[in-house]
């Protein structure tokens, strides 16, 4: 009884971690730039598919991962200057479609450099399963609450602590004031771009060992992202963590409880129920409108 | 000048008409007409989703959904209960008419990103359904779809028709029958934009709180145009179900919701003519890319993103804009 429920917990958590990650992406994005980027669950095909391949060519684990996580914010910084720079003044649907086409993109290219099978990734330490109160624990899922745990730090730090990040948070709040005491907006987004890359990346990298990884698994987790960031509320970081690790339990509970075919219905319909009673997800900012 | 010649509502009727005769002196085989009548179809479904997004500037990511049970309800009715066609298309129509009412009050009050999301979800959960409740709907494999028939009367692409004398093949008769489908689609979105409703809807795209100043029951009207678009997917949905003869839960799915909303996009947010447009570059680009092989996705994607970039406003508004403009340097500045 307590070891099934734990070990539904468990899985919860972890995939939870993930979509917190992915979530906190989107916010950073969403901040700087009120764009919602489809292309976010690319970031993590491309961190776990360099991963693999970079160590099946003989690349030390460590390195591989560093030049993946480059790999991603490279794109990152480049999605932002070639797709959504060019067209600062297109509506908030046709930004959406841009996003979309780089995502087909970037998995078109990605296809044609991988292929279309699944790949596999070692467990980064032991592959001995962790007993706890009957319940197992893939030694993996350590890895990626720890990771997710130090990036949500670093990234509060790098808010709060340098002046990049307080920048950035200037930008979010009012581009136009931040403009004026000298802070270069466009250098700002294309900040919030890479960053966001370097954190979906790291998502796809430390959870890769337990979903496998191929060319596609970026739009199913791009959207669970952004359904864990709508639920905590657009734009708001402590949401974003909540939101996904709420996401990742319920859907975790569901599945051990339920049924597994509907696990992924009661995520969408607990976005619903969220939105009928707060307009604005848990967390998210009560914004006048200005007219 | 030609602008106001496509801003006239019969005359652009007339244009669409006349291109619809015109097409079949370019189709050579059964396939292209299949083509072309799914191009019929998807493109009044798109007609209805412009109601929504570019007229009344309300983003829909879930519009699959409706257009799916559209199609499931008339899978079922005149499959497993040998309902006709024409009742099962309407009552299909209703119901979904009723549930879109239903989700649509409480969704339609979100904003922006709030809304597609909520949009996003209602599709996905329908989708999920379909994939599921295997017993009635097939589950993931699908489910065979009988032929359309009215009185006993039965359009099927495997059958052959006289028209005038002629003989035609059942897809040469679908393709006609969609074409007068999508006429009488486009005819009636025209005249629901001039109607004070159409008026009322774009002042909510203009400023919402403008236009409940000056007294436009907006949540009324946002509604009401869901619920006018989810009917055009659901009745579309039907016809697509009779066409292909199977379905699966594919016609729901998020994918075919992204299409939809591209179409209208890529073709021209508000421009009726425009969103047909999209829906013949997006169903007749992966035809033409097959030739790529594996680049074909990188292709696609490219295109997408390079034509939103530099053409933001869509396809047909950018293109009449350009020839406007020429001709306006041509003749002077006099036209």
């Amino acid at each position: 009884m307590l070891a099934e429920f734990l070990q539904y917990l468990f899985t919860g958590i972890t995939i939870g971690a993930t979509y917190a990650l992915i979530a906190l992406g989107f916010t950073l994005i969403y901040n700087a730039s009120h764009v919602i980027n489809f292309a976010q669950g690319e970031f993590l095909m491309i961190g776990g598919m360099a991963t693999v391949s970079l160590t099946a060519m003989g690349v030390p684990m460590a390195v591989a991962v560093v030049l993946a996580v480059i790999l991603a914010g490279v794109l990152g910084i480049a999605l932002q200057r070639l797709a959504i720079a060019p067209a600062k003044q297109a509506d908030v649907v046709t930004l959406i479609i841009i996003t979309i086409g780089a995502s087909i993109f970037i998995r078109g290219i990605a296809q044609l450099v991988w292929g279309k099978q699944y790949h596999v990734m070692q467990n980064f330490s032991t592959s001995e399963p962790i007993q706890v109160f009957g319940a197992v624990l893939n030694s993996q899922s350590l890895w990626v609450l720890g990771v997710g745990a130090v990036m949500v730090v670093a990234l509060v730090l790098f808010f709060t602590k340098t002046l990049i990040g307080k920048a950035i948070l200037a930008t979010s709040m009012n581009k136009d004031a931040a403009r004026l005491v000298g802070i270069r907006t466009q250098m700002v987004l294309m900040l919030a771009f890479m960053v966001s890359a370097l954190l979906g990346s790291v998502a796809g990298i430390v959870v890769a060992p337990i979903t496998f990884t191929s060319y596609d698994i970026g739009i199913i987790l791009g959207l669970k992202g952004f359904v864990a960031a709508a639920i905590g509320g657009l734009g708001s970081g402590v949401g974003a963590v909540v939101g996904g690790l709420a996401l990742g339990i319920v859907e975790a509970m569901t599945a051990g409880y339920i049924s597994s075919d509907y696990k992924d219905a009661v995520a969408f319909s607990m976005i619903l129920l969220v939105l009928f009673f707060m307009p604005r997800g848990l967390f998210g900012a009560k914004i006048v409108e200005r007219v | 000048m030609l602008n106001r010649f496509m801003q006239s509502r019969l005359r652009g009727l007339m244009v669409l008409a006349l291109i619809l005769i015109i097409i079949p002196a370019f189709l050579s085989n059964p396939f292209h007409y299949e083509l072309a009548t799914q191009i019929a179809i998807i493109g009044a479904t798109v007609v209805g989703l412009n109601l929504l997004v570019g007229f009344a500037g309300q983003i829909s990511l879930g519009h699959a959904g409706f257009f799916g049970l559209g199609a499931y309800f008339t899978g079922i009715a005149t499959g497993t209960y040998g309902w006709p066609s024409v009742p099962a298309l309407l009552v299909g129509a209703i119901v979904v008419g009723i549930i879109a009412w239903v989700v649509g009050r409480p969704i339609l009050r979100l904003k922006g990103h709030y809304l597609s999301m909520a949009t996003l979800a209602v599709g996905f959960i329908i989708a999920i359904i379909l994939n599921n409740e295997r017993a009635i709907t097939g589950g993931p494999d699908g489910m065979p779809v009988p032929a359309f028939e009215v009185f006993g009367w039965e359009l099927s692409s495997f059958g052959t028709y006289s028209l005038f004398g002629l003989e035609i093949s059942g897809v040469q008769a679908w393709y006609m029958f969609a074409s007068g489908v999508l006429l009488l689609a486009v005819w009636f979105a025209l005249n629901l934009i001039e109607s004070p409703i159409g008026r009322a809807l774009r002042s909510v795209h203009g400023s919402e709180v403008a236009a409940s100043v000056v007294g436009v029951d907006t949540a009324k009207y946002k509604s009401l145009v869901f619920v006018i678009s989810a009917i055009y997917a659901s009745l579309m949905g039907g016809l697509y179900a009779h066409f292909q003869g199977f379905i699966t839960p594919a016609v729901a799915s998020f994918e075919f919701s992204i299409l939809f909303i591209t179409m209208v996009v890529l073709g021209g947010m508000g421009s009726t003519f425009g969103v047909i447009l999209g829906a013949v570059v997006l169903k007749l680009l992966p035809q033409v890319l097959a030739d790529f092989q594996e680049l074909e996705t990188v292709m696609f994607g490219l295109i997408l993103m390079l034509t939103m970039i530099f053409m933001p406003k869509g396809l047909l508004p950018t293109l009449t804009a350009a020839v406007s403009k020429r001709l306006r340097k041509k003749t002077g500045g006099k036209a």
